[in-house]
C-alpha cells in the first residue's frame, strides 16, 4: 500500500508553498490536460473499452468530449470567475473597499466511479485545479484499465506533486480517508457517501457527495410517445444503464402502457439491430457481482421485452417490466442496468405523490406536450436535476449545476459551478485607518443619539449607480459633521 | 395524559404546535417536553398573558394558519407522505414533532412568497414587540450592555430582514442560464427549491442574531425550521420558547428546548439541512450525526483570529478599532481578535493607546460602565481567570466571582506556548505575541488553524494586502476589527477549523436554498437529437463535435 500519509503531505505541502495559485500556472495546468486527452485519446478509448465495452464513438461522445468541452470553458472564462467581486456597501463602509475574493481550498481529493471512469475524474479535477488547489485523484479500483492508464498519464502531463494519483480498493481509501483533506467530491453509492461524510466530519472537512438513487421518469398520455421513447431508449440503456442519471423506472398511465413498450422495442431495434449481443453499441455490466445483482431483480417480473442474460460476459439484452408492482425489489434499489421496469399510475397526482413517497433522487424526467403539467410536476416535487421531455441532457449543459439533493448526494459541480465548490468565497474588507469620526458612534459608552446614527448607517442602503457618487458624498460630509456634533 | 393538561402546560411554555390538534403525537413525546418545561420555573407573567390569547386565535380554526396541513393534509401530496420520514428509531421524543413539520414542508405551504414574506414580517414584528424583553434577557445572561445588544441582536437582524425582504421576489426567480446549440429551442434555468425540514442550532453568545439571521434566511427559502436555542442563555432561550410561537405558522416552524442529551435526540432525526454555531468538537458531532442521513450542514464554527499590527500605522486608531472589538459583549464574539501579532516597538507604542481606549469606552473602573458585560457562566469564568497567568498583566487583570466580571485585559510579552495560545479565548483577554516582522506574523498564522477572522492594520495598503495573500481566513478585515460581518452582501463562514458553508444576506437565503439544474425541451426537432442515437458513425460524431465547439467559442459571460 502506498502511504497516503506522505502522497498528502507531499500535496500538501506543494500547495504550501503557493505555486498552484497564480491564474497563469492554473491554466498551464489546464493545457497539459487537454493535451493529455488530445495525444492519448487512443489509450483512453482502449481502456474504457477493455473496462466497459465502450465502443470508440459511444466513448468518446460520453466521456472524452465533455472533458474536452469542460476544459475549454474553463479555460475561457477562468480569469473572470476567479476575478474578485465586489459588493455592495452600507454607508459606513462606502469608502472602504468589499469584495468577495475566490481563494483554493487546499488539498482537495477527488474519488472517482467506475461507470464513467474517465469524466468523472477528470470533471471534478479540472474545476480542482482551476480553482487553484492540490488534487489527490483516486480513480475506481473495479474499471482497473482506467485507473491503470490515469495513474500512468496524469503524471507525465501535471505537476506531479501537487496532483498525485492513488490506486487501489476498499482499504486504501479508507486509510486515504483518515487524512485531512480540505475538500472531498465523491462519486458513488449512497451508503458510501455516508461513510465518506462521516470521515470527513472528523477534519470538518465539506463534502460534494455525487450519489445516485431512482431517477423517476413519467410520461403524460398527451405526448409524442415516438419521440419520447426514442429520448428515454438512448439515456436508459446507454452504458448498459450504468449511469447515474438513467431514467430508473417509467411513471405512465396503464392504457399507454403497450404504446410505450412497443415504441422502446421498436427504438432498440433501431439502435442496437436484431442481435443487441452483435451491436458495437451497446456495453456489458462491469462486473459478476452487478451481472448477478441485476439479474436477480428479473425474477418473478413479467418481462415484456429483452431478458437475455449471459454470465460469461456480463451480457445483459436491454430488458422492459411492465406492470411493476411499487413493492417489488426491482422497485426499491437503484438498478444501474439496463432494466426498464413501468409502473403505472392513474394520473398525475398519483405520479407525483409515489416520487415524493421515495427519498429525493438525483433526476427527474418528464415527458407532457402541456407545459403547465411539466411545471407543476417541477414544482411538487424535489430532485437533484430535472429535464422536460428528454432524458440526461441537463447534464451536458454546464452552465446548469450538477448534484443531488437527499439521498442522491449534497453539493453541485460542472463549469462554473465546479469553479465555486472547490473555492472558500472570502469576504474581504479594506477600511481606511482615518476617518475615525464614522466609527465613534459604534464605541461605548452608548447613548440614544448613537443608536438613531448606527440605525440611520446600517438601516440605508445606497445604490452607487442609482443615487450617484456626488450626493453620496454629500451624505457622508453631512454624516462626519454630525457625528462630530453628536460626540 | 388527557388534552387539557397538554393543553394547559403548552399555554406556558407556549409550544404552541402541541395545541394544535397535533393527536399524532405519542404521550412520550408530550411528557418529555413537559419535563423540559418543568425544568423552567420562572413565568414572567406579562409574556405568558399575551402568549394566552394568541394560543387562543392559534387554535381557533377559522383563523389557524397550519390548519389546512395539520387537519386536511392540503393538497394530496402532504398526506401520503407522512410514514416515509419515519426513519428514526421508534420512541424518539421528536419524531412526532419532525413528521408534522415535514408534513407541513409536502403540503407546500411555505412556497408561495407571500407566506414567506408574512412569516418574515412576523419575525420583525417579534423585534419590534419583544425588543425591550430581549435587551433585559440578553442583560440577565451576560450583562450585555444595552447598545451592543440593540446594535448586534435587534439592528443587525433588522438589517438582514430587510435586505431579505427587499430581494427575496428577485432571489426566489428562475435563473436562467446560458445553452448550447443543440438546445437553443429549450428551457434552460435554475430553480430554487426549499431543502424541506432544516435545523438550527444557535450558541448563548449573541442568543438572538444568531438564531434569527439563519432562520430569516431558511424562511425566506421556503422552509420548516427547528430551533434550538442554546441552554446556557437561559433567560434568552425562554424568552425564544414563549413568544416565537405567537408570530409564527406552528405547523411550520418550532422551538425546542433542552441540553445535549436532547440535541443528541433531536440529531438522530432526519434533517434536510442543518445549521450549526458553535465549537469546532460539536461541530465534528453534528457533522457525523448528520452524516447518517446524507445532511448537508453548515458549520459556523469559532478558532483564534489573528490581529496584526504594521509598524506604521496610527496608534490611537488602531487600539480603538482593536478594544472595540475585543471587549464587544465582554470579548465573546467568534470574529473577536483573539490576539495581536506586533513588533516590540509596536507593543511598547499600543499599551498606552489602549489603555487610553479602555478608559475612553469603559471609564476609569468598567466594573462600574453599563457599557461592559459579563461572563455568561461559572465554567467559562474559571476558564478564563485561568488564561490570566499567561505573559504579563499589562492592562486589567481584575476579576470577581460573583459577578463574573473580569476587566478588559492586555497581556503582554505572551508566548505561544502560554495557556492564553492554546485555545481561542472567547473573553476579555487580548494577548500580545511579539514578532520580528511581517513575514514571521505570516509564517505564525499559517503555522496555526485557519481562522474565522483575520485582521490587519497599516497605512500601507500594500501591507494589508499581503497578509491577506498570503494566509488563509474565513474572513478578511483591513484596518478594522468585526466590521466585515455587518455587511449582508458578504458572505460570513469559516473555512478549515473554522467551519463550512456561509450565510448572510443572499448567502443565507441560498445556503437553505437546493439550486436545481432543469432543462425543458422541446418535442420538435428530433433530426437535431439524432447524432447522439446509436448506430455510431464517423459523421454523426463530427456533428456532436461541432455542437460542442460553438460553446467553446461563446461570448456570452456565463450566468
Amino acid at each position: 500500500m502506498q502511504n497516503m500519509q506522505q502522497i498528502v503531505g507531499q500535496a500538501r505541502a506543494a500547495f504550501s508553498s503557493g505555486r498552484s495559485r497564480p491564474l497563469e500556472f492554473r491554466i498551464r495546468q489546464l493545457k497539459a490536460l487537454e493535451r493529455m486527452v488530445q495525444e492519448k485519446e487512443k489509450e483512453i478509448l482502449a481502456a474504457l473499452k477493455a473496462d466497459l465495452n465502450k465502443c470508440g464513438p459511444n466513448a468518446n461522445i460520453q466521456e472524452v468530449l465533455g472533458v474536452l468541452g469542460e476544459l475549454a470553458l474553463t479555460m475561457e472564462k477562468l480569469p473572470s470567475w476567479a476575478a474578485p467581486q465586489p459588493v455592495k456597501k452600507n454607508l459606513l463602509t462606502m469608502r472602504d473597499e468589499a469584495y468577495i475574493g475566490y481563494e483554493p481550498l487546499g488539498v482537495v481529493l477527488v474519488i472517482g466511479a467506475w461507470n464513467y471512469p474517465f469524466v468523472l475524474v477528470m470533471q471534478p479535477l479540472i474545476g480542482a485545479i482551476a480553482a487553484g488547489n492540490a488534487v489527490v485523484v483516486k480513480p475506481s479500483e473495479v474499471s482497473e484499465n482506467t485507473a491503470r492508464l490515469l495513474a500512468e498519464l496524469l503524471p507525465q502531463y501535471l505537476d506531479k506533486e501537487l496532483y498525485p494519483v492513488v490506486a487501489g480498493g476498499v482499504p486504501e481509501t479508507t486509510e486515504l480517508l483518515t487524512q485531512r483533506f480540505d475538500h472531498i467530491l465523491y462519486t458513488g453509492s449512497t451508503a458510501v457517501g455516508k461513510i465518506v461524510m462521516a470521515a470527513a466530519a472528523k477534519h470538518l472537512t465539506p463534502v460534494t457527495l455525487e450519489l445516485g438513487g431512482k431517477s423517476p421518469c413519467y410520461i403524460d398520455q398527451d405526448c409524442d410517445l415516438a419521440v419520447a421513447c426514442r429520448r428515454i431508449t438512448w439515456g436508459k440503456y446507454m452504458n448498459c444503464g450504468q449511469t447515474c442519471i438513467a431514467p430508473d423506472y417509467i411513471l405512465c398511465h396503464p392504457s399507454i402502457q403497450g404504446k410505450v413498450v412497443e415504441n422502446i422495442k421498436a427504438t432498440l431495434k433501431e439502435f442496437y439491430g436484431e442481435d443487441v449481443k452483435s451491436s458495437p453499441d451497446y456495453e456489458r455490466i462491469v462486473n459478476q457481482r452487478h451481472f448477478k445483482r441485476v439479474k436477480s431483480l428479473l425474477e418473478g417480473q413479467k418481462i415484456a421485452h429483452g431478458g437475455e442474460t449471459d454470465e460469461a460476459s456480463c451480457f445483459i439484452a436491454p430488458t422492459i417490466l411492465t406492470d411493476v408492482s411499487p413493492e417489488s425489489k426491482v422497485m426499491e434499489e437503484e438498478i444501474f442496468g439496463p432494466v426498464l421496469p413501468i409502473v403505472t399510475v392513474k394520473s398525475v397526482e398519483e405520479a407525483i405523490e409515489f416520487i415524493n413517497l421515495r427519498e429525493k433522487p438525483l433526476a427527474l424526467y418528464v415527458f407532457s406536450n402541456n407545459k403547465q403539467l411539466i411545471k407543476r410536476v417541477v414544482s411538487e416535487t424535489s430532485s437533484g436535476g430535472v429535464t422536460g421531455n428528454d432524458v440526461i441532457m441537463h447534464y451536458f449543459l454546464s452552465t446548469l449545476p450538477f448534484g443531488g439533493v437527499g439521498h442522491s448526494g449534497m453539493g453541485a459541480y460542472h463549469g462554473k459551478h465546479s469553479f465555486e465548490t472547490f473555492s472558500h468565497r472570502r469576504a474581504c474588507l479594506i477600511k481606511d485607518l482615518k476617518m475615525e469620526s464614522t466609527n465613534k458612534m459604534r464605541y461605548p459608552p452608548g447613548s440614544q443619539k448613537k443608536v438613531d446614527w448606527a440605525k440611520f448607517f446600517l438601516l440605508k442602503r445606497f445604490n452607487k449607480a442609482r443615487i450617484g457618487l456626488f450626493v453620496l458624498a454629500l451624505l457622508g460630509v453631512v454624516a462626519a459633521v454630525m457625528i462630530k456634533v453628536v460626540n | 395524559m388527557p388534552i387539557s393538561t397538554l393543553w394547559s402546560m403548552s399555554s406556558s411554555r407556549m409550544l404552541l404546535y402541541f395545541t394544535s390538534r397535533a393527536t399524532t403525537l405519542s404521550m412520550e413525546t408530550s411528557s418529555s417536553f413537559q419535563q423540559l418545561g418543568m425544568q423552567q420555573t420562572l413565568e414572567p407573567p406579562r409574556q405568558q398573558l399575551s402568549c394566552y390569547k394568541c394560543s387562543t386565535t392559534g387554535s381557533d380554526p377559522g383563523k389557524d394558519p397550519g390548519k389546512a396541513a395539520g387537519s386536511s393534509g392540503g393538497s394530496g401530496i402532504g398526506k401520503g407522505s407522512v410514514p416515509m420520514v419515519c426513519s428514526t428509531p421508534c420512541g424518539n421524543p421528536y419524531a412526532g414533532l419532525v413528521s408534522h413539520l415535514r408534513a407541513s414542508w409536502l403540503s407546500g405551504k411555505t412556497r408561495p412568497m407571500e407566506y414567506r414574506v408574512a412569516q418574515l414580517e412576523a419575525l420583525g414584528r417579534f423585534l419590534d414587540d419583544k425588543k425591550q424583553e430581549i435587551l433585559e434577557a440578553t442583560e440577565l445572561d451576560m450583562g450585555k450592555p444595552s447598545f451592543e445588544a440593540f446594535f448586534s441582536e435587534i439592528l443587525l437582524c433588522k438589517n438582514e430582514l430587510n435586505v431579505t425582504l427587499n430581494n427575496l421576489s428577485q432571489w426566489m426567480k428562475d435563473e436562467h442560464v446560458d445553452k448550447n446549440l443543440v438546445m437553443q429551442l429549450d428551457s434552460a434555468f435554475i430553480r430554487k427549491d426549499p431543502y424541506g425540514v432544516v435545523l438550527i442550532i444557535a450558541p448563548w453568545n449573541y442568543p438572538i442574531q444568531l438564531f434569527l439571521v439563519p432562520l430569516i434566511g431558511a424562511i425566506a427559502a421556503g422552509n420548516c425550521v427547528v430551533i434550538k436555542p442554546s441552554e446556557i442563555s437561559k433567560s434568552t432561550e425562554r424568552l425564544i420558547a414563549e413568544t416565537l410561537s405567537c408570530y409564527l405558522d406552528n405547523d411550520c416552524y418550532a422551538v425546542v428546548t433542552g441540553g445535549v442529551p436532547e440535541t443528541t435526540r433531536l440529531l438522530e432525526n432526519k434533517f434536510d439541512y442543518i445549521f450549526f454555531t458553535g465549537s469546532p468538537p460539536v461541530g465534528r458531532i453534528i457533522m457525523t450525526a448528520a452524516a447518517k442521513h446524507l445532511t448537508p450542514v453548515t458549520l459556523e464554527l469559532g478558532g483564534k483570529n489573528p490581529c496584526y499590527v504594521s509598524d506604521t500605522c496610527d496608534v490611537t486608531n488602531v487600539a480603538r478599532r482593536v478594544a472595540w472589538g475585543r471587549f464587544f459583549n465582554a470579548g465573546q464574539t467568534c470574529i473577536a481578535p483573539d490576539y495581536l501579532l506586533c513588533t516590540v516597538e509596536m507593543q511598547e507604542k499600543l499599551m498606552p493607546a489602549l489603555r487610553e481606549a479602555i478608559t475612553e469606552f469603559f471609564g476609569p473602573n468598567p466594573r462600574e460602565s453599563p457599557d461592559f458585560g459579563r461572563i455568561v457562566s461559572d465554567k467559562q469564568f474559571q476558564r478564563l481567570r485561568a488564561l490570566l497567568g499567561s505573559g504579563r498583566v499589562a492592562l486589567g487583570g481584575q476579576t470577581d466571582e460573583a459577578e463574573r466580571y473580569i476587566a478588559p485585559t492586555v497581556l503582554a510579552d505572551v508566548l505561544p506556548s502560554d495557556p492564553a495560545m492554546q485555545e481561542e479565548i472567547f473573553g476579555p483577554i487580548l494577548p500580545i505575541v511579539v514578532i520580528a516582522n511581517m513575514d514571521e506574523a505570516i509564517d505564525f498564522i499559517n503555522a496555526r488553524p485557519r481562522p474565522l477572522a483575520l485582521y490587519a492594520f497599516s497605512c500601507d495598503s500594500k501591507i494589508v494586502n499581503q497578509v491577506l495573500e498570503r494566509t488563509s481566513s474565513g474572513g478578511f478585515c483591513g484596518n478594522d476589527t468585526l466590521m466585515h460581518m455587518t455587511l449582508p452582501s458578504l458572505p460570513f463562514g469559516g473555512i478549515g477549523n473554522s467551519g463550512l458553508g456561509k450565510y448572510h444576506g443572499k448567502f443565507t437565503f441560498d445556503t437553505f436554498t437546493h439550486h436545481r439544474g432543469c432543462l425543458h425541451r422541446s418535442m420538435g426537432l428530433e433530426t437535431l437529437n439524432s447524432p447522439r442515437y446509436p448506430p455510431y458513425t464517423q459523421q454523426k460524431m463530427g456533428l456532436f463535435t461541432s455542437t460542442f465547439e460553438v460553446r467553446r467559442r461563446g461570448t456570452c459571460t456565463l450566468l
